[in-house]
């Protein structure tokens, strides 16, 4: 068994706690918008929030996650789409077949959050994700345009 | 516009329930969805009272944006409210039943678009036609003096007019008109726009459901080994080493090569199929390694006997009146296609009926593979497509996880089970680009001109493994694309004496058509080996390609317009090196200039200027994304893509040892769309043929050294 606060509510999840956070949320807690893509932390499909900073839920064993410690999912990062960074990604149509999407999504708000207005170089070092279609052209305009985004927000 | 939907019949289904307002749910079709409640006005086309205009797309998106341009067709000729459109796929099951009236499913060379435009906008047009008839007949008006915009039919005389969502419901029960006329280029006012894909939203909150998704009522979850020595069999396995782990149901054996535990969470079953022993026998193959695969290519290479794909005058003749020969070898080593989804499926069995949720680049295959292995006829049987997360191929003339995942719940009736591959399992059971090597030789005038071309290629051929029927006299002239003398995959080069032929040697590791097939190994070897002819002869790359493209104005083109906004010839940056590459593939004209550098050994790759002349241009900005697209795909092959065979296995196993490019080794990629009108090419597949020759040229010009084995992994790039 093992409790944890995920998007804001608390859940009881009936899993082993050597079961990784990915698995934890994908089939007790029914999230399956965080993916499996590798299981060994390479592809960051899997990633989502804990206390706003980016991991790879593929290799993060329930157990490790603390009392008290907030987790985020897509399904939990704004409301309609409406993060920065979403609507950054629907203006760009970033996406291709997706799959890579959710983690891409949570690891650029991660970004963001911590570095409002990052570099090219600061893109380089925190997105590590693989996307096979080849959306990284768009990711980086994307990641460039929902900054600009949130500084409009933060201006209205 | 709304969001993409599964399936116009859709029902919710709860997932686990753990926390009030914490599931999200799922839709999933779960029945045949033609033709019920909402009539359509023909089958590509369904109109809602409110206006919705759902229109059917029988490719498969895997985000190659097909679903997008193909609606864009379809709305085209309709004349609806391009803000109201949605789309679903109808199944394959309803294709057989009505017979084939949504044509081919398959999504695979390029061909969404290219070989399907004609049929989807007379479907279109069909529709616009019947729908003007009803809303005429309602008004009182001959159909001839109406007309229609944005979902509206209009009688201008009498200023009257209906919308589509009243009229549907009787247009539908017209007899359609025999003969359609399309538009013309000139009066088209959505193909050829930037639209914004139809399918972005639900790919941005997590609500989109891929296959790995799926969650059906009482569903178990499975994880699966095969042998990993293709050719080989499963032996035995010891069940007892994993009874009363949690979850588990049981193991069961599938096929005569492959084991799967059964749980009731997939975690559960990957975990106790990781503790279960199992014994294989690993067959004939278990000693082929690399180095031996290789000792047969070099054989092929040498060998009297091959297959000629094009040839022209006298190539003994114009070698041997060359005043140099300059000969060289290239190797392309077998890949995995690794799209980021690993293959599954969902199958529910019971002895009259068997459907399967699978995301297919091929329904209808997809449908005969689940018939097959639930000894069912296909009437009885259905396929629920999902949009795939990825597919490069693996996932078009291969349904093998299908199969299994039937052979399974075979053994679990009336249950649905999910098989989901693990990423090794899907490293280890790939269908990969075939392996090839080339020799050739190339023979230069006084005038620094080419005066012969002579072309080995040895290796593997898709066809003989996968349609072998497909075959001429033996020959698979799919192996000889970009080489060709015609057709979509021509030859762009005119060369008075050549020579292009191909010893077919066949390794036991299974072939595939991976993204760009086998125009990715042929243009880095041609292009490459003139760029080696060019330096020989003391000219530049452009200007020696120009003379050999005289007859092929279009090829000439792209790789002009490249080359000049590029800034071919101009100064570069200490150290930088700028590339070339050009071909015609899938229809389509491409060509590629990169520029890079290479610091202490490490290669930069700064910019990528390509330029694309499919013909008609669909929708731009996707074929930009398509084209930016390509270079992540081709260059991460020729950056890492190689898989290693030792005792008859694939060594790679997960994305370490099977790298794919990151964000921080991305050039700059500028796109040229050009199209020049008159023909439909693909744009899925072309530009990844031009994405490693360009750089590996650019390297060249940066350095010096001429890389010709793939992938460039740990060569050194220095001289």
């Amino acid at each position: 068994m093992a409790t944890l606060n995920v998007n804001g509510q608390s859940v009881t999840l009936d899993v082993e706690g050597d079961t990784p956070l990915l698995w934890a949320l994908r089939e007790q807690a029914g999230l399956t918008g965080t993916k499996y893509g590798c299981g060994i932390a390479q592809c960051g499909a899997c990633t989502v929030h804990i206390d706003g900073r980016p991991v790879r839920a593929c290799v993060y064993p329930v157990s490790a996650v603390q009392p008290g410690q907030r987790i985020t999912t897509i399904e939990g990062l704004a409301t309609d789409a409406s993060h920065p960074v979403q609507r950054a990604w629907l203006e760009l149509d970033t996406p291709q077949c997706g799959y890579c999407q959710s983690g891409m999504i949570m690891a650029a708000a991660a970004l963001l959050e911590q570095n409002p207005e990052p570099t090219d170089a600061d893109i380089d070092r925190a997105m590590t994700n693989i996307c096979r279609c080849g959306t990284l052209p768009r990711v980086r305009a994307g990641i460039h345009r929902a900054a600009e985004i949130a500084r409009e927000e933060a201006d209205s | 516009m709304s969001a993409t939907l599964l399936s116009r019949r859709e029902f919710v289904i709860g997932t686990a329930a753990t926390g009030v307002g914490l599931s999200v749910g799922m839709t999933l079709p779960l029945s045949a969805n033609a033709a019920q409640g909402t009539p359509e006005v023909n089958a590509w086309v369904v109109i809602d009272p409110d206006d919705t205009v759902t229109i059917r797309i029988a490719r498969t998106e895997m985000g190659q944006g097909t679903a997008t341009g193909l609606a864009q067709l379809v709305a085209e000729e309709l004349g609806c409210d391009w803000d109201r459109v949605t789309w679903e796929y109808p199944t394959p099951g309803n294709n057989l039943k009505r017979d084939r009236v949504w044509g081919s499913f398959s999504t695979g060379g390029s061909r969404g678009i290219r070989s399907s435009h004609q049929y989807v906008r007379e479907g279109g047009a069909t529709a616009r036609l019947l729908l003007t008839e009803a809303a005429a007949n309602a008004m009182g008006v001959p159909a001839s003096e109406c007309t229609v915009e944005n979902s509206r039919v209009t009688h201008a005389a009498s200023g009257r007019s209906k919308r589509f969502g009243e009229v549907a419901t009787a247009a539908a029960d017209l007899p359609p008109p025999m003969d359609v006329t399309l538009k013309t280029p000139d009066e088209w006012q959505l193909i050829g726009k930037p639209v914004p894909r139809i399918d972005t939203r639900p790919k941005l909150d997590g609500s989109q459901v891929y296959g790995a998704d799926v969650n059906l009522p009482g569903m178990l979850n499975a994880s699966i080994k095969a042998c990993p020595v293709f050719g080989g069999k499963l032996k035995s396995f010891d069940a007892s080493a994993i009874e009363g782990r949690r979850g588990v149901v049981r193991a069961v054996a599938v096929g005569d090569d492959a084991v799967a535990v059964v749980a009731d969470t997939w975690w559960r079953a990957k975990t106790a199929l990781d503790a279960l022993p199992i014994e294989w026998d690993y067959g004939p193959n278990a000693e082929v390694s690399s180095a031996s695969i290789d000792a047969t290519l070099d054989e092929g290479l040498n060998a009297d006997d091959a297959f000629v794909g094009n040839q022209n005058g006298d190539v003994g003749a114009g070698l041997g009146a060359a005043e140099q020969t300059i000969t060289a070898t290239y190797a392309y080593p077998f890949q995995n296609h690794a799209p980021l989804e690993p293959m599954n499926t969902t199958a529910r069995w019971s002895k009259d009926r068997c459907e399967v949720w699978c995301p297919t680049q091929n329904g209808e295959a997809a449908l005969a593979a689940a018939a097959e292995a639930s000894g069912l006829p296909q009437t009885q049987c259905e396929a629920y497509k999902l949009s795939p997360g990825g597919g490069f191929g693996r996932r078009g003339a291969f349904h093998d996880f299908v199969h299994q995942a039937v052979l399974i719940a075979r053994q679990f009736p009336d249950t649905p089970v999910k098989l989901l591959w693990t990423r090794e399992e899907d490293m280890a059971q790939g269908r990969f680009h075939p392996v090839t090597k080339a020799r050739l030789t190339g023979g230069l005038d006084e005038n620094g001109k080419l005066s012969g071309l002579r072309v080995r290629i040895s290796g593997q051929s898709i066809l003989a493994a996968v349609f072998p029927g497909a075959l001429r006299d033996g020959a698979d002239l799919a192996t000889f694309q970009c080489l060709l003398p015609g057709g979509e995959h021509a030859f762009t080069y005119s060369v008075d004496n050549l020579l292009i032929d191909h010893a077919m040697r066949n390794p036991h590791v299974p072939p595939g058509f991976w993204r760009g097939v086998n125009v990715n190994q042929n243009v880095v070897y041609v292009e490459c080996f003139l760029d080696e002819l060019a330096h020989a002869a003391g000219r530049d790359p452009l200007d020696f390609r120009h003379d050999l493209l005289e007859g092929h104005p279009l090829a000439r083109a792209v790789l002009d317009a490249a080359a000049e906004r590029a800034g071919w010839g101009e100064p570069l940056s200490e150290g930088h090196g700028r590339g070339l590459a050009v071909c015609k593939a899938f229809d389509s004209f491409v060509a590629a200039c990169a520029e890079v550098s290479v610091e202490n050994g490490k290669l930069r790759m700064h910019k990528i200027t390509a330029a694309t002349d499919p013909g008609v241009a669909v929708n731009p900005q996707q074929i930009e994304a398509q084209v930016a697209g390509s270079f992540v795909y081709g260059l991460s092959a020729m950056l890492y893509g190689k898989c290693t065979v030792a005792d008859g296995a694939i060594v790679e196993s997960n994305f370490d040892d099977y790298p794919s490019m990151r964000l921080a080794e991305m050039p700059e990629v500028e796109t040229i769309v050009m199209p020049s009108g008159g023909f439909w090419g693909g744009v899925g597949e072309p530009t990844i043929a031009v994405a490693a020759p360009a750089v590996l040229n650019a390297i060249f010009a940066a350095t010096g050294r001429r890389i010709r084995e793939l992938p460039i992994g740990d060569q050194a790039l220095t001289v």
